[in-house]
This record gives structure tokens, sequence and C-alpha cells, in this order.
């Protein structure tokens, strides 16, 4: 016997991949110049790129921040050496930081305008705990307790920064537990009895009665009436369902709140008005301008659309003949009527229509009918999800002795709007960019401002500038939806692919 | 929100029409303010300043109603439209006046049921030619290429005037007054034609304007002026003489500077004393205090001084008086009697 093998009996080691295809050159060589055609395309495209940035990056870096006029912009680039074939070349910047604060507010008092930024903190400390599960409760009481310290804070005089002050200890106070205690412990705590901080679900359900109050402004009672239309609507509820049946009752809960809402709520705020008086200056929708327009356009179609639009998809399934034929008639008259002829029936002809000297608020009016586009739109959005489910999905919740609504609840809608993501969200996006429309119909969002901006003697003649600002903001606010979007099919992704 | 929305909607469905006729003054007065309709900004007619203020042309006639009316010409609520939604707004009751540099047509005065009160700009539809064309009439433009608005009065005039004159032009559509510059900058077309004032604005924002002639033919009429809803004669006897007012008084040489002054006591001139309510009762006739046209005069000057400071001659705009010269002077500009 010899110790003479034929096969190995180690393995190698790994050797180091060869240095072309690692690093930069490897990227380079695998992605830009891998064959003759390749690399042909990544040559003119650096050339065409190069020449793309040759002409904007020398249009943009230019020194005119503080020009007053595009006149005097003109001699500030001329001194500035920057001059092409037809004069002076750059941007003004002066227009956006002489109007940066009306694009973004329109004509809403100076004095006032932390409400609008209260509201907008405000607003991502109620959406983090719907959209991010990831965030802890505390944490959100964290984010909470801080936005509205620092809130408080900038009113300035004694009192505002004594309760900031406090608002902001107790953040820290509830960062520090939440930083002093593990994951494990805090959940060994509970289990051992300690109380826990309320749902943050709670200021999510009371952000909505918050932020018109914040930026309307009045009296403080009208939106606690108003919300306490829906109290009443549920107390109705549980005091009647034992007596007269659950559908007698949920009628009764949806009749008592609207008689509520549309004959007491003013008697009640108006009496509790004068016993405790307490609000905010009231601010008119005509003051309501610029990207703070839009966003609350977008925001209140985007929150309501989904929710009606669930019922409408739901309604368009169903066997109820009635309920099908109001659904399928709504869908598809709106869907058949373009947005702009919605926005001309709000600010026009509801104008013939209505009783001279009705005060029906031309931003609610508009804001009903993005809404109910929106609507529309996502309820075929939503049907395309239900359609993409199984039948055995429906089957299987029958199966298992469900009724119509927990396995809608509990087994088709969280498969149907997993699928219909993309969807839902390209129409948020939809929506919000289509809040420019209201332009036409004069009222001064982004665009309606960069016209009146433009007839500004001193700004008459600038385009570009404008609308390359109004562009950037808008395409912050949709790629930041759009990565959401991304991030929410990652992790609702399921299916073992 | 909800209560006054609803509320309203309801009880007022339920008193309907029956007020509609109701007076204007008392509303305006009960209101505070006056709802004025602008445009949504046009060069030296109407725009916002960076804090939200509205100064031009057509606002100082708001300004000018609202001081005879209120005595405090910042007490006006701006309500901007466009050429869509004017005319409804007006109808509607959501706005008092409307003096938004609006053509006073037969159709929009009697189809429409407005009641134009006067005219406060004279405007015409003309030409912008770059100087190196070397055209000094309009009458040469034969085979031109013409920037225009699409959907606009101005491109019915022009395919008049061309036809008019036996000559072709090939049109260049164009959607808005900015995008018309930029065409006619980049040379897309050789002739711009719209509203005189607005030529003079869009040449005034080149960058070198001299470069640019505006020629002498003036091809339409455009007799701009506020107006009011048919039904409310007082309301519109009180707009017409807030404007007449302003014009009389550049006349007379009542200016913003000497009206104190004058206004102190009566003076030599009896229609002067008249306008300025120190003599007869002109006021009480309209239903306004003695001091109306005063308070109006005061709120931007007279008509001359409006001019002056908003689309005047030493304003980037430049237009010279030319027809919205006083009739002494040669213009159009003319105001009956304060008697």
């Amino acid at each position: 016997m010899t110790d003479f093998s034929y096969v190995r009996s180690e393995m190698l080691d790994e050797k180091a991949p060869p240095s072309s295809s690692t690093g930069l050159v490897g990227w380079a060589r695998q992605n830009l110049f891998n064959g003759v055609a390749n690399s042909v395309l990544t040559v003119l495209s650096l050339i065409v790129i190069y020449f793309i940035l040759a002409a904007i990056l020398p249009w943009i870096f230019v020194p005119t921040w503080n020009g007053t006029s595009l006149q005097n912009c003109r001699e500030i680039l001329t001194a500035a050496g920057s001059v092409g074939e037809h004069g002076a070349s750059g941007a003004c910047w002066g227009v956006i930081n002489e109007r940066w604060q009306q694009l973004l507010f329109g004509f809403y008092p100076d004095a006032e305008r932390w409400r609008p930024i209260l509201a907008f903190a405000l607003l991502f400390v109620a959406v983090i705990p719907v959209l991010f599960n990831m965030i802890s409760r505390r944490m959100n009481w964290v984010l909470l307790l801080a936005v509205l310290g620092v809130g408080i804070m900038t009113r300035g005089g004694a009192v505002a920064l004594v309760i900031g002050v406090a608002f902001l200890a107790a953040a820290v106070y509830v960062a520090f537990k939440m930083f002093g205690t593990s994951k494990g412990d805090r959940a060994l705590e509970i289990a051992e009895g300690a109380k826990r901080l309320p749902n943050p679900l709670i200021f999510s359900a009371i952000f909505p009665f918050i932020a018109p109050w914040l930026l309307w402004g009045g009296s403080v009672w009208v939106p606690i009436g108003a919300a306490l239309g829906f109290l009443i609507g549920y107390g109705v509820y549980r005091a009647f369902v034992g007596a007269i049946g659950s559908l007698g009752a949920l009628i009764l809960a949806v009749i008592v709140p609207i008689v509520w809402w549309l004959f007491l709520v003013g008697s009640f705020s108006s009496l509790m008005d004068s016993i405790l008086p307490f609000g905010l200056e009231a601010v008119e929708s005509r003051k309501f301008g610029g990207f703070m327009l839009s966003i609350t356009i977008g925001v209140v179609a985007i929150a309501c659309s989904l929710p009606i639009g669930i019922v409408l998809a739901l309604g368009r399934q169903s066997d109820l003949m009635i309920v099908k034929a109001l659904c399928v008639g709504f869908i598809e008259f709106i869907r058949g009527v373009p947005l702009i002829t919605l926005l001309f029936v709000a600010s026009t002809l509801l104008n013939i229509f209505l009783p001279p000297g009705t005060n029906f608020d031309i931003i609610l009016r508009v804001l009903i009918m993005v809404t109910l586009f929106a609507s529309a739109y996502m309820a075929e959005v939503i049907r395309g999800g239900l359609a993409a489910l199984p039948t055995g999905q429906y089957e299987a919740a029958d199966a298992l002795g469900l009724d119509y609504w927990k396995a809608q609840r509990l087994i088709i809608m969280p498969q149907a709007l997993k699928i219909s993501i993309p969807g839902i969200v390209s129409t948020f996006i939809g929506v919000f960019k289509d809040t420019v429309l209201v332009s036409i119909i004069a009222l001064l969002d982004p665009l309606g401002l960069n016209n009146a901006i433009r007839a500004d003697a001193n700004w008459n003649g600038i385009v570009w500038e404008l609308y390359g600002f109004i562009a950037l903001i808008f395409f912050v606010f949709c790629f930041s939806m759009s990565r959401y979007s991304m991030y929410l099919e990652r992790k609702l992704r399921t299916d073992h692919r | 929100m909800k209560k006054t929305v609803f509320l309203g909607a309801l009880t007022v469905a339920g008193l309907a029409a029956g007020a509609s006729a109701a007076a204007t003054l008392d509303d305006v007065k009960a209101r505070g303010k006056l709802n004025c309709g602008v445009t949504t900004g046009l060069v030296g007619f109407a725009a916002p300043d960076a804090n939200g203020h509205w100064d031009g042309f057509d606002v100082g006639v708001c300004r000018a109603v609202a001081a005879a009316v209120l005595g405090d010409a910042e007490a006006v609520e701006f309500v901007p439209t466009t050429g869509k939604t004017r005319f409804t707004a007006l109808a509607s009751g959501e706005i008092d006046v409307l003096a938004r540099n609006t053509t006073w047509t037969l159709s929009r005065d009697v189809d429409l049921k407005f009641t134009f009160v006067g005219v406060n700009y004279y405007d015409g539809q003309g030409f912008m030619v770059p100087k190196g064309l070397g055209v000094s009439s309009a009458k040469e433009l034969d085979g031109a290429t013409v920037c225009i608005q699409t959907g606009t009065t101005t491109e019915l005039n022009l395919a008049d005037f061309f036809r008019a004159n036996n000559m072709s032009y090939e049109p260049v559509p164009i959607e808005t007054n900015a995008e018309a510059q930029q065409q006619y900058l980049a040379g897309a077309c050789d002739v711009y034609t719209t509203d005189a004032s607005g030529l003079a604005a869009t040449r005034a924002s080149f960058e070198a304007p001299a470069d640019h002639i505006l020629l002498p033919e003036i091809i339409s009429k455009e007799p701009l002026g506020p107006l009011v809803r048919h039904g409310d004669n007082e309301w519109g006897d009180i707009v017409r003489w807030s404007l007449n007012a302003l014009i009389s008084a550049e006349e007379l040489g009542v200016t913003s500077a000497n009206i104190g002054e004058m206004a102190a006591a009566a003076g030599d001139n009896p229609e002067i004393n008249r306008i300025l309510g120190t003599e007869g009762n002109l006021g009480e006739m309209l239903g306004l205090d003695a001091g109306w046209a005063k308070a109006a005069i005061m709120a931007g000057g007279n008509y001359g001084e409006l001019f002056e400071k908003n689309i005047g001659e030493n304003t980037p705009i430049g237009l010279s008086r030319g027809l919205n010269a006083q009739w002494k002077d040669g213009g159009l500009i003319y105001s009956p009697p304060f008697r």
C-alpha cells in the first residue's frame, strides 16, 4: 500500500477574483463595457450627459440669490461674467428668495404660519403608526411630545415656554425609559402587569379633528362638537342594539349623528364657547395657497378616498342589486368625467345652482370633488385586487364560518390590498399632482401663484426658476410616496418567490 | 366648518331666490369688506406682492370703491378669477364688482346681464416685432409668422386684419403669455400679437427692450372696465361714480397730495366742492357719506396718479397715456359732470 491517491484529498483555498472583475473596474466592465455595442452606447451616453450638465449647471450655480428683480439679476450676472450669446445667462434665484414663503403658504397670515407647520409635523406623527409598524409605541409618543413641545415653545411667552419644556421633559423621560429597558425586559414588565402607554392610534384618530382646527382656526368647540358626533353615534348603537336589533341600531347610529352635525353642533359650540371661550384666530379659505393648499387637498383626498374606494369596490361586487347599481353608476359616472369638469362644477355650477349668498366654502367644495374623483379610481384599483384573489380564498373564508365582514376584514381585504399597493400608490401620486388643476378655477396653488408672481413687474419674464422650484418640491413628495410603497411591498411580501 | 356649510346651504335653500336682488351696498357694509374680483395676475393691472398685498391699476379701482363705501382702502377681499370663472363669480354674488381687464362687449352687457360702469383703460390689439426685421407698419407683415394665443378674440381679429389687407400669415399657436415670450425670443415667430398693454409689459421684461418695437397699428377696440350685476342699479351707480370721481379729480387737478387742503373748506371751484362734499349732497344721493369721493381719491390717487404709478411711463411697463389721456389732452377719458 502506498499512500498514493489519484484524488485530491483536501480543498484548495478560495482565490480572490481577478482584479478586472472586482471593484469599480469590474463593475464598469460588467455593466457598461461588456461588448462593443454597449461600450459605444456608454460613451455616447456619457457625452450626452456631459453636454446636458455643461448647459444646466452653469445656469443653476449663479450668484443671484439676492437679486431684487429680473433686471437686477441680469446686472449681477453680467457683473459675474456669465454672459451667453443672448446676453446675461443664468438663473435668477432672487424670485425664489423673495417668494418661497408665498409659494409654500400662499396668503396665510405671517403670524399664524406656525399652525400649518405644526399640522404638517403632527400629520407625520399621526400617520407613522398607520404606515410603519416598526416604530414602537413609546417612540411614537416621544415623537408626539417632542413635536408638541417644540411647537408650543416657538409660540414665545413664559407660559408657552413652561408648557413646551414640560412636553419636552416628558418626551425625554419616555425616551430615557425606552432606551433604558431592553425589549425583552419591557415585555416582562408588561406581562407582570405594568401599564402600557396608550395606543398611538388614538392620536391618529383625533388628528382629523385637530388638523382642520389648526388650519382654519375658530373656536375649539366646533371640532370637539364634530368629534362628539361619532361618540354619540357609537353610544346610540350600543344603547339600542339590544332593544331593536343591530340593523335598526345601525340606522339610528347613522341618523342621530347627522342630525347632531346638521342642527345641534352650531348651538353646542356657541354655548360652550360662551362658557369657556378658547380658539385660534380664524383664517379664511381664501388665504390658503401654495403648497399648503396642494398638500391639504392631496392629503384629504388620499386619506378619504381609500376607505370610500374600498366600500365602493365591495359594493360593486355585492349581490344586493340597488347597492351594486349605485356603486357602478357612481364609479362609471365619475370616471367618465375629467377632473377639471368636476372642479368647474364645484366652482361655477354650484355657484349658480346654490341660492345667492350661500357661503359654501370653495376649498371644501374642491375637497369633496377631488375626493369623489379619487375614490372612483381607487374603487377600480381595489376591484382589480379583489378579482386577482383565487376563489378558493372566498370559499375558505366561508368554510371557516366567517360572516361577510369578518371574511373581508381578516382574509379578503389584507390580500386584495396587498396586491393593489402599486395601483393604489399611483392613484395617490396622481391625485396629489392633479391638485394643481385647481389653478384653473383661480385657487392660488403653486401653479396659480407662479402666474401671480410673474405678474409682478419685477419678476415678469421669469419662467424656469419658478417652475423648477415647484417641480422639485412635487418630486420630493411623489418620490417619497413611491419609495414608501416599495418598502411596503417588500414588507408585505409573504409569497415565496 | 361643517356647521356653516350645511346650515348655510339648508336655510338659504329654504329662503331661495327671495332676496336675490338685495341691496349690494347693505351687504358690503354689513360685511365690512368689498369682495372684488381681479385677475390671478397681470403685470401692472393686478398682482400680489411678496406679503400678499395686491397692487395694480385694476386693484386701484377696487380700493377706490372700498374707500368710498367703507372709508377704508384696505377693506377689500381680492378674489382672484380666471377668464373662465370671472363671470360666474360675479353673477353668483361671490364678488360685488369685477375689475379684471374685461372688454366691454354687447353680449357681455346684454346676454350675460352685467352692467359695465365705465372704461378705465382703452386697450387694443397691437403687434411687436424685432427691430432687425426692418418693419415699420403692420401693413408690411405679409407672409410673416405670428405668435398668437389660441381661442381668444385676438386670433379672430388677426385673421380679419390680414384678410382685409389681402395679406397672408402663418400662425404659431401658443397657450400663455409666458410661452409666447419664450417663443418670440427664440425666434419661432417674427411677430407677437396681443393687447397693446400686454405687449408693452412683455417687452419691458426683455433684456434689451430697445431691440423690439411696437407697431403703430391697433387693430381692435378693447375698452376694459369694471362691471357689476344687473338688478342693483344703486350699487352700479356707486361703482360708476367712484370711477368717475377718480377721472374728474385728475381733470380738475385734485391729487392725493393736495386733496386734504382742498377738502378742508369749500374752495372757488364749485364742481370740486361738490365732489369733495364741501358743497351739495351728492354723497347722500348715493347713500354714502359726504366724504366718499375724497376717500376714493385718497385711496390711490386720482386716475392719472393710478396710471402713472402702475402702468405709466416711469414704470417698467412704460405705457404712454395715448387713448387713455383726459379728453382735454386728446384722449378718451371723460367723466360726466358732478352736479
